[in-house]
């Protein structure tokens, strides 16, 4: 069946401003987002610039705004919208855009790099494996599905406001270690995410959760660092 | 733009994040990677990762080594099997230590599973031996080391592509690199570069792996002059989604998952009596082709189905939560109430640049270095995997042979000094991107990689044959005829995709000669390798590597080198 793109455009050496331009292909129910680019790219259009690299949802390159909504190209069929074969695709909100709908994601992974994220414990390991509960890995199991796609955090309406907070993926990364019972600096990090740029920027408004490709829920994970800074600090 | 390093390491998956953790703060050490390090593809690895560490059941390091030498179907060199499974367990605990967040036993110890081919006491019975996260082992593993990697301070080039290897008087220098955002040229003067960029799936129509799976490091290092190993040993998984290629892991049959044909038959009882549906990928490949042939694929297609229903939401929804997300997505089926369709898609190559166990590249049959050239992970062949890898020992190849790579080169770089780079090589390469830009012929990339990638699979994949080996030979060296008169429509130099495509397109192109030159000249059936002309093991020829030598604009030299055989004596494979 025949479908129709309209795709945002933008290259900064010759473009004074964005544009859309229309694309027709024929294309399957069942086929992706993805595929529906990788063909106009192939067979129309090579200049067309995107990120893509898995194409099943796993790398976490391809998070574009489709229809007005973020999601992964490579986890969206055409079957999954009812717009009548139309479609518009827009790069992630919040980023400076590079090309076309390649956006510039060093400030996202800055705010990463921020909570620390990686296992802190001065203790010199066992000769074998360090034992941990199952039950205790499964508290952080959720977030082990995170794949850095940025989804969450370009549709938080926090962190469209305000630029010093450190949005829901680095909360979400912050808790797997917060929560993770291998980890000793768990004091530090609660005090370090103890304040508005920090957990407490988190408004409940569950869009991060609504959009996530991986299904996390992002929402109830930064509630759980909220709660654990507040047990902290009934403790102290 | 010009930088100066001790060590280049390319490629920022498991085994180039290992090598720059083992090199760490003391060396100057930087990463280019053409995608951003958590996108690699060691990411999309699933089932697990193998180490004897008896946690579950009985376990050792020498029924693991006998498992991977069979698996190999005893192509594999077995000082370097050795070497590996013997490792194994060091190698998992330590990634524990550092974060890794794997499954657990109920007494907290590392939980694992049940994976093809491997076997207790030497192929009695399946044993549980894969470590694992979930079905997203390697996704949590990449995660894990590239945190590290910024805890140490390493320094990335993100989204540089590699150009080509330096290489004066005989010794690598360095590397150059097309900056994707800004299609800058880039100089890596070095004393050592290590190639750490994975597989090369793309030149296959059917593929799990990602589209940047394209081959730059094996391609660059055989124009370079490093010689090819056993490129002809392409693994075809048997369940990937059917169409899509999508994998469908080994944990599945691992945690009880069964193949049935139309008949609703569990057909690998019959090929493979003791561990069927955990028989190796080879074989079940082949097998589900098989009951295809014989009018027993779903529906009389190309495809069988892959049956999780009895396992229940309490495994399929926890520890094959990925997969059974896939098959929803993809394939629009509810596995824990319908079977999926599956068939086999091009997962691994076996072969890569020939190289020993402290990731040195070897230039010739002798073993003699290429000095200051390394490799490791998928893109290298030490050979851990001889005709046939078993699922769960990738990604321990990755992370035993990044991190012996790394000390060899620590040792390495403080024995020279910085050798010198040609001054010409900037505008050589330049000259070169310049040609492909303004090229005036009419060809373009897309329809030339839909035709390799057709011709790949329908001649080249699981059964292969002297006609359609010499038919698929020509049409890729037409396709390379082709590819000199391509065009280039985008001349910009920000985020050039079609430049890319292009680049890698000749690395593929040149990687897809040797797999069929190598098929053709291995008259003999082994492991991945089936010939139908040739239908058995011919230990008496080709119990040997085969290797392959770039010569330009020549067909590719094809010579071999022994397989080095240390406790097991080739038998007969059965399972």
């Amino acid at each position: 069946m025949k479908c129709h793109f309209t795709v945002f455009r933008f290259d900064p050496a010759v473009d004074e401003s964005p544009r859309y331009q229309q694309y027709t292909i024929d294309a399957e129910p069942t086929d992706k987002i993805l595929d529906c680019l990788n063909k106009i790219r192939w067979e129309q259009d090579p200049t067309l610039a995107f990120r893509a690299s898995c194409s099943h949802g796993i790398c976490g390159s391809d998070a574009l705004t489709i229809n007005g909504h973020v999601g992964l190209a490579c986890q969206k069929l055409i079957r999954d919208y009812k717009t009548a074969n139309n479609f518009v695709i827009e790069p992630l909100p919040l980023f400076k855009v590079i090309r076309d709908l390649v956006v510039d994601m060093d400030p996202f992974l800055e705010k990463h790099r921020t909570v620390k994220p990686y296992l802190i414990n001065d203790e010199p390991p066992p000769e074998t494996e360090r034992l941990q509960r199952p039950e205790d890995q499964a508290v952080i199991e959720p977030a082990l599905r995170c794949i850095l796609c940025a989804s969450c955090t370009t549709s938080c309406p926090i962190s469209r406001s305000n630029p010093d907070y450190v949005g829901p993926a680095a909360l979400l990364r912050a808790f797997r270690y917060v929560y993770d019972s291998r980890d000793s600096a768990t004091g530090s990090r609660l005090a370090q995410l103890d304040d508005e740029n920090g957990a407490w920027g988190c408004k409940t408004m569950w869009w991060c959760s609504d959009v996530c490709p991986k299904g996390i829920p992002v929402t109830k994970c930064i509630g759980m660092i909220k709660r654990a800074i507040k047990q902290k600090d009934k403790s102290t | 733009m010009k930088h100066e390093y001790d060590v280049i390491i390319v490629g920022a998956g498991l085994a180039g994040l290992r090598a720059a953790i083992e090199l760490g703060e003391e060396t100057r050490v930087a990463v280019i990677t053409k995608v951003f390090a958590t996108r690699s593809h060691s990411g999309a690895a699933q089932g697990g990762i193998g180490a004897s560490l008896g946690n579950e059941e009985e376990d050792s390091w020498e029924w693991h080594m006998f498992d991977t030498v069979k698996g190999s179907d005893y192509l594999g060199d077995q000082d370097a099997i050795e070497i590996m499974a013997k490792d194994a367990p060091r190698t998992i605990y330590e990634l524990e230590h550092i974060g890794v967040p794997f499954n657990r036993t109920a007494e907290g110890k590392i939980a694992q599973r049940a994976f093809g081919g491997h076997t207790s006491g030497f192929g009695k019975a399946p044993v549980k031996r894969a470590c694992f996260a979930a079905d997203r082992t390697g996704r949590v593993i990449l995660d894990t080391l590239w945190e590290k990697s910024l805890q140490r301070g390493i320094r990335f080039f993100d989204e540089f592509h590699i150009l080509s290897l330096i290489v004066n008087d005989h010794q690598c220098c360095g590397v150059t690199a097309y900056e994707i955002a800004t299609g800058e040229i880039h100089v890596f003067q070095s004393k050592a570069v290590l190639l750490a960029t994975g597989g090369a799936g793309k030149i296959f129509k059917t593929t799990s792996n990602a589209l940047a799976s394209t081959g730059d490091g094996m391609a660059v290092a055989y124009r370079a002059g490093a010689p090819l190993e056993d490129m002809e040993f392409v693994q075809f998984h048997p369940t990937g989604i059917y169409k899509l290629g999508i994998l469908i892991s080994e944990a599945a049959r691992g945690e009880g998952g069964i193949l049935r044909n139309n008949e609703g038959e569990r057909f690998m009882e019959r090929y493979a009596p003791t561990i069927k549906d955990l028989a190796p990928r080879d074989m079940v490949s082949r097998c589900i082709l098989e009951e295809v042939r014989a009018g027993r694929g779903i529906d009389g297609k190309d495809y069988v189905h892959l049956d999780l229903t009895h396992l229940g939401p309490e495994v399929n929804d926890t520890k094959l939560a990925e997969i059974t997300g896939f098959a929803r997505t993809y394939a629009g089926v509810e596995p824990n109430k319908e079977p999926i369709p599956v068939q086999p898609t091009c997962h691994y190559m076996m072969g890569g640049i020939a190289s020993n166990a402290d990731g040195q590249v070897i230039s010739d049959s002798q073993g003699n270095i290429f000095t200051g050239l390394y490799a490791a992970g998928e893109c290298a062949c030490v050979s851990v995997h001889g005709a046939n890898r078993l699922g769960c020992n990738s990604l321990l190849d990755t992370l035993v042979f990044g991190r012996r790579s790394g000390k060899q080169l620590r040792k390495f770089i403080h024995s020279i000094g910085l050798p010198p780079v040609p001054e010409t090589t900037e505008q050589q390469e330049k000259e070169k991107l310049q040609r492909l830009m303004n090229g005036p012929g009419k060809e373009k990339y897309g329809a030339i990689q839909a035709e390799m990638q057709e011709v790949m699979m329908e001649k080249v994949s699981v059964f292969r044959t002297a006609s359609g080996l010499t038919e698929a030979l020509e049409k890729v060296r037409a396709l390379k005829q082709r590819y000199a008169r391509i065009t280039v429509s985008d001349q910009g130099s920000c985020f050039n995709r079609e430049l890319l495509d292009v680049l890698e397109l000749e690395n593929m192109l040149d990687l897809a000669e040797v797999i069929a030159a190598g098929a053709l000249y291995r008259e003999e059936s082994r492991g991945a390798h089936f010939r139908e002309d040739f239908p058995t093991r011919d230990d008496s020829k080709f119990l040997v590597h085969t290797l392959a030598a770039c010569r330009p604009d020549q067909e590719p030299e094809l010579f071999t080198k022994p397989v080095t055989i240390t406790r097991f004596e080739p038998q007969e494979r059965k399972y």
